[in-house]
């Protein structure tokens, strides 16, 4: 099997696990569906700016619930904003965790907070990482010539 | 001078129209913008509220024939922002006697039905869930299409996204008359203020 078809065929298990397994959800193939030639670079800059995004919005969240007072508005218009991106992108496991954190949020309690935080942390660095190596994958595909499999 | 509308039945067609979405999140700006990119919109997209009005106070500044290109066709905002509210500016836009006859629509990640129906209370023309979808646009585009080259008033259509099925829709007067609208007064003051690009 020739190079090209070998980096398809684990592009296409890479990206069918992430969707079996929820990390990813169909608002990511609608991303990958606006990515055409007069910008083959969408889908990088979209996840490359919600990574970027996420570690502030992540350390923000530290930040305040590390107060003395915790001001939970702040605490909730964070997690509404990460709520907001992951689901922009198809983050889907992010976006639930975020879900359950604003319910904490509204009940101002803080060791559902804390929980939740550690929780969005995890998925988000699961989610990078899985996303960095599948974007990785259709880089490689493309330098070798091929081109990258639609997942529908 | 006589202001030259381009909401004429006869030129709307082969025009591109002209959306500006508004969106405090840089990543929804991005993908908003590339939506209505995809589905040949011509596109400027602000962070805010006020800097949407502030580009609709130059556009409405600047109308004359040479700049027909700024004129806005159909504002998509989000909900939820900091400052100024989406349902703020849907407030002041429709508030507003040059700006009102432009559509907006409002976007947001929260279903909330009080919350819709206010909205479109208030004179939204839809209100959209986010994620946004490139089908969401394309019958956004269909909408806008047929309300300008047919004159009506963009209420008077029946597509509505909503999520009850009651008609508690505000009835306007209907009018088949012309759209291009007497009260839309050309430019009065002598000194046009600098055109600022946000």
């Amino acid at each position: 099997m020739d190079a090209v078809s070998q980096l398809q065929r684990q592009f296409v298990e890479h990206a069918t696990s992430l969707y079996r397994e929820g990390y990813l959800d169909d608002q990511f193939t609608q991303l990958q569906k606006l990515q055409d030639e007069s910008n083959p670079d969408f889908v990088v800059e979209v996840v490359t700016l919600f990574f970027e995004d996420s570690e502030k919005l992540l350390n923000n969240l530290a930040t305040a619930l590390q107060q003395e007072s915790i001001d939970y508005k702040q605490v909730d218009a964070h997690v509404h904003q990460f709520k907001g991106s992951s689901s922009s992108i198809g983050a889907q496991r992010v976006k639930n965790v975020c879900v359950v954190f604003r319910n904490y949020c509204d009940e101002k309690n803080l060791d559902g907070c804390l929980v939740c935080l550690q929780q969005a942390k995890n998925e988000y660095l699961l989610v990078r990482n899985k996303l960095e190596a599948l974007l990785n994958l259709e880089q490689q595909i493309l330098q070798a010539g091929g081109s990258v499999p639609m997942i529908t | 001078m006589e202001t030259t509308m381009n909401h004429q039945i006869t030129s709307s067609k082969s025009q591109q129209l002209h959306v500006l979405a508004v969106d405090d999140s840089n990543i929804d700006r991005k993908i908003i913008e590339k939506l209505l990119k995809v589905s040949s919109f011509k596109v400027t997209v602000v962070d805010s509220g006020s800097r949407a009005l502030e580009y609709l106070g130059l556009e409405e500044n600047t109308n004359s024939t040479q700049f027909d290109d700024l004129k806005v066709n159909l504002i998509m905002t989000d909900y939820s922002m900091p400052g100024m509210t989406g349902f703020e500016l849907l407030k002041k836009i429709k508030n507003s006697s040059t700006l009102k006859e432009i559509p907006v629509v409002i976007m947001s990640s929260e279903n909330i039905v009080t919350r819709i129906d206010r909205c479109l209370e208030e004179g939204a023309e839809e209100y959209l869930l986010k994620p946004v979808k490139l089908s969401d646009v394309r019958r956004l585009k269909d909408s806008i299409l047929k309300t300008e080259n047919m004159g009506m008033k963009p209420m008077e259509s029946n597509n509505r996204k909503r999520k009850r099925n009651d008609d508690r829709l505000p009835v306007l007067p209907s009018s088949l008359s012309c759209h291009i609208n007497a009260s839309m007064s050309p430019p009065a003051s002598p000194q046009q203020p600098t055109p600022k690009l946000c």
